[in-house]
């Protein structure tokens, strides 16, 4: 190609500014895109050649990702936020309101390429939804006036930079604050703590306040910290994972809004602790948002002798962090599918053993830790591992912070020693009126009414914070039909249980949601979840088929009510596929249809 | 190493070495346990989960388990023969297998294991999904319609011949083969029968032209003896008919 090429010029461009390195070549995808709304297989070819790489590892990430496109895409990228906690709050109506105005079908771009509007996993903005994105930035609290002025930015074709600042704020609403969110952290206290009394006094720290992940998978912060801290080799890294994908919980982003410093400091401290020198925040796509601010935290760290060489002025500690966004992908949550994706390739998780402790990032001893786990890491290097391990239960020291959504007064943030009970949280949030609660998002469990005295911590409930409520006028069918489509959505396809198996589930959902189950499709969703959960390679597959399970039991009457009275019913629908033949010979009386029953089954809602 | 290291799987004693699964000491004592994306020949893949097997009470592949000393290994269960039978299963909707129709009948890997499972009859909803055949290339054609995306021939294509043919792109269901030339035409790339993708396929999706119905039904590979005692039809020599040129 020619120098004088405009698309090579800004891909090459891009790819200088990133360096040249491979690693970085879903973050060069994402800015090409920026460039050009899509991502032709022209352009794919060239990012190859210009990062010297295979085209068809390129072309693979550029169709893993959700928010890569490989077809043409609107200037106007608008994406609902669709969790089961927007669609209480009236998303599906406000989609359809807004495709109509713009006149453009669901999951489309319109004719004269201004603009496409679809749907996207939950984006994180549940406490303030209805939620949307548009090029990537957050959308919140949307309502029929604010779908208005958005056709008539549209149609004006205004910039972005031009749109009304405050259909773009995203508020922290913390409701509830114990020794994490309520007591003031001076910055630079926690490495202060490692210079003075050393790696081996803050790691005997971290063992006593036993700090557990807060993802929610519980593995214990002070052994991944040891079992990397000594594990060969020279090179290790940190990596904090931003990734924060299970819908309905947002914790993680008002920790990134409002404490980033409390998180880069626990990263740095765990550098210096495991003997890394270089961290990274795998940041989700949907907090496409706060990327400039964290970046600005980040240089005035660096100003502040907090980050970089020689770290407040000794010089045997240099740290430094770098930000990765991710593009729409729940899988890279799971860590080793977050470090494929860190590494420039799409997620699928890896074969383990070995683990990231010793075979990570670039097959380095890595440190893989969550948000609120670095957070409190600092404040346990400050404040003391007793101090931490007084609050909580016997196995889960320390608080906890909830993100609370759905049918309540008071949606937000709600930090709590571990051993709270549910019933507590409800009381405290409003929600007087619940007949059951998602833990943990779709992928943790759902309970009912008579389970509210159970505890939250990982001897009972365990969860990364995700804490939707549904009240009595809610359908749970609703919610696990919302839930089976977003595991089809997410799956990344590599197992064959998860990637069957979570349309297969879907599929049934919808059966008996529709009206058209049987006895037989419950024991078929029985079996199928129970094989799921045992065979998948990953948490993703394992965890896939819990709603329906958990609703199974603990919302039995939920399934029956909806149960047609045989004892089976084929998958195949007759009457309906009939619908063609009438359409082309024009018929619609009464003979034209299989049975009276069928049609009036078709007329439900 | 002065004491031989075991392990026991139903009871049998399994010595092994180190470096070796559950799986590849599994197979050195002559023990099948049934699989579809490992092959001997490549480092483990983990993904078809066939082969999944219950360690010390806990389910995980044995392709991708590292054996251990003391383990105890289940693998002929009812339990999991019920697992296995499942992904087989979703594995026979998720494409288009026409087993009468197919010239692999009979000598196919994914056939002979849903046989071994107890798998005599389709069992879910089949997705019918859309997917072309190429006949582009002189000597060779893909029938995507039966791909499980064991990506064999991704690896074999890339880690032996050298010439990375083959990919899997998309996520979840969507994930799908693909051949890596602009056209997406196998006809286009420097694809050849003697290469080692051209023998790994443990269906019929990658098939050798001209030569159809050579061995009639009745005396193929799985015709009369099933998988555990002949093995996989991949590692087998054209003589004893396999697909292993020799």
């Amino acid at each position: 190609m020619a120098e004088s090429d405009p698309l090579t010029q800004m891909i090459d461009e891009i790819v200088q500014h990133h360096g040249g390195m491979p690693t970085r070549l879903l973050q060069v995808l994402r800015d090409v895109q920026d460039h050009l709304t899509w991502l032709s297989p022209e352009t794919l070819d060239r990012v190859a050649e210009a990062l010297d790489i295979s085209p068809v590892k390129v072309r693979s990430v550029a169709e893993f990702y959700s928010f890569l496109y490989t077809a043409p895409r609107g200037s106007y990228d608008i994406l609902f936020s669709d969790n089961i906690t927007d669609r209480m709050l009236g998303n599906r109506e406000l989609l359809h309101y807004l495709c109509d105005r713009l006149g453009v079908g669901i999951g489309e771009t319109r004719a004269d390429g201004v603009v496409t509007v679809g749907t996207t996993s939950c984006t994180g903005m549940c406490d303030q939804g209805p939620a949307a994105l548009v090029n990537g930035y957050a959308l919140t609290r949307l309502d029929p006036s604010r779908l208005d002025r958005i056709v008539e930015l549209v149609s004006h074709q205004t910039p972005l930079a031009e749109w009304p600042r405050e259909f773009f704020e995203v508020v922290s609403n913390i409701r509830h604050a114990d020794i994490l969110l309520g007591r003031h952290f001076a910055d630079g206290s926690a490495l202060r703590a490692v210079l003075k009394r050393g790696p081996e006094a803050i790691l005997d720290e971290m063992v006593q306040s036993g700090l557990r992940g807060q993802g929610g998978a519980g593995f214990r912060s002070a052994a991944k910290w040891i079992s990397c801290r000594s594990a060969p080799g020279e090179v290790k890294y940190v990596v904090c994972n931003a990734d924060e994908g299970e819908p309905g919980t947002f914790k993680d982003r008002v920790l990134m809004q409002d404490f980033a410093d409390l998180v880069f400091e626990g990263m740095t401290l765990c550098g210096r602790v495991i003997g890394a020198r270089q961290g990274f925040v795998y940041l989700r796509g949907e907090y496409r948002y706060l990327l400039d601010s964290l970046r600005a935290t980040l240089q005035r760290r660096h100003e502040a002798g907090l980050l970089g060489e020689a770290i407040l002025g000794d010089p045997t500690f240099s740290f430094d962090i770098d930000i990765h966004l991710g593009a729409g992908a729940y899988v890279c949550g799971e860590e080793s599918a977050l470090i494929e994706s860190l590494e420039g390739k799409h997620g699928v998780p890896r074969i383990r053993p070995p683990f990231p402790t010793t075979h990570g990032y670039l097959n380095k001893p890595t440190v893989v830790n969550n948000v609120e786990t670095f957070a409190s890491a600092a404040k346990i290097a400050v404040e003391g591992g007793a101090w931490f391990a007084s609050r909580g239960t016997a196995e889960s020291k320390g608080t906890k912070l909830l993100s609370l959504s759905g049918d309540c007064d008071r949606p937000g943030i709600y930090e709590y020693p571990f051993g709270v009970t549910v019933r507590r949280v409800l009381e405290d949030c409003g929600a007087s009126d619940a007949q059951g609660i998602q833990m943990a998002g779709p992928a943790g469990h759902m309970i009912s009414a008579r389970l509210f005295d159970r505890r939250i911590c990982f001897e009972d409930l365990a969860t990364g914070g995700s804490f939707m409520v549904f009240n009595h006028r809610r359908d749970i069918l609703d919610g696990v039909r919302n839930f089976a489509h977003f595991f089809v959505h997410e799956s990344c396809g590599f197992c064959t249980p998860c990637r069957v198996g979570t349309s297969l589930l879907r599929d049934l959902v919808t059966k008996v949601h529709a009206g058209h189950g049987t006895r037989y499709d419950l024991e078929e969703m029985r079996k199928l979840g129970r094989i799921m959960q045992v065979a998948c390679h990953c948490g993703l597959g394992q965890t896939a088929p819990n709603p329906v399970l958990d609703s199974l039991d603990q919302f039995p009457e939920d399934w029956e009510r909806r149960l047609r009275a045989t004892t089976f019913e084929p998958a195949f629908d007759l009457d309906a596929a009939l619908e063609q033949a009438r359409q082309l010979t024009g018929r619609s009386d009464p003979g034209a249809y299989l049975r009276e029953e069928e049609l009036m089954l078709g007329a439900m809602p | 190493m002065s004491e031989e290291q075991s392990f026991t799987l139903d009871g049998r004693r399994i010595p092994f070495e180190d470096g070796q699964t559950i799986m590849t000491a599994a197979l050195a004592a002559g023990v099948y346990i049934p699989h579809l994306c490992f092959n001997r020949d490549f480092a483990p893949h983990g993904s078809c989960r066939v082969c999944l097997v219950k360690v010390n009470g806990r389910i995980q592949a044995a392709c991708t388990t590292p054996a251990a000393a003391g383990q105890t290994v289940q693998n002929e269960t009812g339990e999991l023969r019920e697992i296995r039978r499942g992904i087989l299963q979703m594995l026979f909707v998720e494409g288009n297998h026409v087993c009468p129709a197919c010239e692999k009948s009979g000598a196919c890997q994914l056939q002979a294991v849903a046989y071994y499972v107890g798998m005599l009859a389709p069992h879910y909803t089949h997705f019918y999904p859309r997917r072309p055949v190429d006949a582009s290339h002189p000597e060779a054609m893909i029938d995507f319609n039966r791909c499980i995306l064991c990506e064999l021939c991704v690896r074999a294509s890339r880690d032996v011949d050298g010439k990375n043919v083959f990919a899997v792109q998309g996520r979840g269901i969507r994930a799908h083969l693909v051949v890596n030339t602009p056209s997406g035409k196998l006809g286009a790339t420097d694809f050849s029968i003697h290469d080692k993708a051209a023998q790994v396929c443990p269906t019929g999706a990658i098939l050798i032209k001209h030569r159809g119905y050579e061995i009639p039904i009745g005396q193929r590979l799985y015709d009369r003896k099933p998988i555990s005692v002949v093995g996989d039809v991949a590692t087998l020599a054209e003589s004893k008919g396999g697909r292993r040129h020799d």
